[in-house]
């Protein structure tokens, strides 16, 4: 079974955000990007999948920042055999465009199945795997959280709500939004990484990017409001904590 | 006058809450511009669920065996046709897992924008909406070209009561526009979840371990913590998803929802996913390095600060007590 996977870099979600000057955007200068959390599940899902029934994992990367050559060589050391970095400083595109450019992309590929993350943290007008699965008409699956292969066929869970799932056979190819692998993320060592830069396994692809129709603008970005509800516990670790007892205790607990 | 078509979703002969929280929402965008509210609802037996429908002015019903279990790509076809057949110009579909399929084809068939994570929609004086981004981080306003769009809402955007009632309520059949069969997609079955692990809905307790817990070794610290008060440890999506707790643990859209009197999250920065699943309890004491954590949003009380230097500090004084 022959698996392409997407992958998109997304402001690293552990650091603070900061807007830029006229408050259209984030100040993407100072910005770090890790690979989308998703995506990585997504990864790791079809490395799973080859390791119990062959064939091939191909990962294509879109996105201009510096770090995405770093997870293309990481996902190769994982075990991917193959990379496509997409076009070069494409800017920020939004996810109708992100989904055309690779459609093309993929039309040179042969594959059974797309496996991209369930979302992103900044997917403004929808859902990438979704997008491709409309454009290309293909069978899909989003908030997948596991993959069995069959013959021509793959059997997918899919996560509802409140513990709830549900089981599909998708008639391949197919498309999977994966919320999360059936295990967590592999680690590599940065030896391997070395080595797969070495590996020559990385191309790059020029991209036609699609005129931006401005559909969706964002016209003005602030902070979400927080702290407004909470009474904010000032003082060090001690006084927090004497404090949070107290709250605890007034309410009836402790 | 624009009219707005909401996309009903049910599971196990239940319409979700979102659905009347979304046709709240759009009996309020109908009725500023002189439109109706065109509610669509697919599946096998639906019909009966029809009429809880209230807020609609017009229910579609395609009640159809052959689409029992939710059928990514047959519903995604299915109320494609039914949005076109409305000539609606503008459609809200929750932002949950089975809207996340539908919104998407929407889109691309009828050639509309799509925006989403939306917590609010306008539609006077041009289309628009305001999106939360960043996991609930960063909020944006965003307007639209054009004169129609798709809309995906996030849950408790708006209140339910509103889509209950107030609307014509004409139900209609309409037959089934597709041939499942003919699909890649064939459902297995419907999975219920297991008990066996601590139900932490029961919980009056609950300490609730975020990405900030950063190692499963840790999380005995929390537990620790949750023995002194006499509760459990339940955690946010990205522990399960690493493994370190079971999915019997999670807080949050995709996992339970949990009302307990004493809500302490540590690390929890809180992405919209997760406070659907927890706003509602009685107390919620947060703590979060990061001062911008959206938790401090709906946390009656909270702390910046390391989790790893308060947790001994806390679990001392518990024990003493």
């Amino acid at each position: 079974m022959n698996s392409v996977v997407l992958l998109r870099p997304v402001p690293d979600p552990v650091e603070e955000l900061e807007l830029n000057g006229d408050g259209t955007d984030l100040d993407r200068d100072y910005l770090g990007y890790v690979l989308n959390e998703f995506d990585d599940h997504a990864l790791e899902e079809a490395l799973l999948v080859k390791e119990e029934s062959g064939g091939s994992v191909t990962v294509l990367g879109l996105g201009s920042a510096d770090e995405m050559e770093q997870m293309l060589y990481t996902a190769l050391a994982k075990g991917a055999d193959r990379a496509i970095k997409l076009g070069d400083d494409v800017g920020h595109l939004s996810v109708r465009a992100q989904a055309d450019v690779f459609a093309a992309a993929l039309a040179n590929l042969s594959y059974d199945l797309i496996l991209t993350g369930v979302q992103a943290a900044d997917e403004l007008d929808g859902q990438l795997g979704m997008r491709v699965a409309a454009k290309l008409g293909l069978p899909h699956v989003s908030v997948a959280v596991g993959v069995v292969a069959g013959e021509g066929s793959v059997r997918v869970t899919k996560e509802f709500w409140a513990g709830i799932t549900a089981q599909y056979d998708l008639r391949m190819p197919a498309v999977l939004g994966v919320q999360a692998a059936r295990q967590a993320p592999r680690y590599v060592a940065v030896s391997l990484i070395r080595q797969a830069q070495q590996s020559g396994n990385l191309s790059e692809e020029d991209i036609e990017v699609p005129a931006d129709p401005g559909e969706v603008k964002i016209v003005a970005v602030r902070m979400a409001e927080s702290g407004s509800g909470a009474e904010m516990i000032t003082g060090d670790e001690a006084a927090a904590a004497e404090r949070i007892v107290e709250i605890i205790r007034s309410a009836g607990k402790g | 006058m624009t009219d707005v078509f909401v996309v009903g979703e049910h599971l196990q002969d239940a319409v979700t809450e979102v659905t009347f929280e979304l046709i709240g929402m759009a009996r309020e965008l109908a009725a500023a511009s002189g439109g109706q509210v065109i509610a669509g609802l697919v599946g096998s037996g639906v019909t009966g669920l029809a009429a809880t429908l209230g807020g609609a002015d017009r229910i579609l019903v395609v009640d159809d065996a052959a689409l029992e279990l939710f059928n990514p790509e047959a519903h995604a076809a299915v109320f494609a046709s039914l949005l076109s057949g409305t000539g609606a110009s503008v459609a809200l579909v929750p932002y949950t897992s089975t809207g996340m399929e539908i919104s998407s084809h929407l889109s691309e068939s009828a050639n509309r924008p799509l925006v989403s994570f939306c917590t609010s929609v306008k539609i006077e004086g041009g289309l628009g909406a305001t999106c939360r981004l960043y996991a609930g981080k960063i909020e944006a306003d965003v307007e639209i070209a054009g004169d129609g769009a798709i809309f995906a809402v996030l849950s408790g955007s708006s209140p339910a009561a509103a889509g209950r009632s107030g609307g014509g309520a004409v139900v209609e059949q309409t037959a089934n526009p597709i041939d499942p069969s003919a699909l890649g997609t064939s459902p297995v079955g419907l999975i219920l979840p297991e008990g066996g692990d601590v139900d932490i809905t029961a919980q009056d307790v609950l300490v609730v371990v975020g990405r900030g817990i950063a190692s499963a070794d840790n999380i005995q610290e929390a537990q620790a913590l949750a023995d002194a008060l006499g509760g459990a440890v339940a955690a946010s999506r990205p522990i399960i998803d690493q493994g370190w707790l079971p999915k019997s643990r999670q807080v949050g859209k995709s996992g339970l929802t949990v009302k307990p009197k004493v809500y302490l999250s540590l690390g929890v920065s809180g992405a919209p996913e997760h406070l659907e699943g927890m706003k509602d309890a009685e107390t919620i004491i947060a703590v979060n390095s990061d001062p911008q954590a959206p938790i401090f949003g709906v946390a009656h009380y909270g702390w910046v600060g390391d989790l790893f230097d308060l947790l001994p500090e806390l679990v001392d004084r518990l024990d003493g007590s």
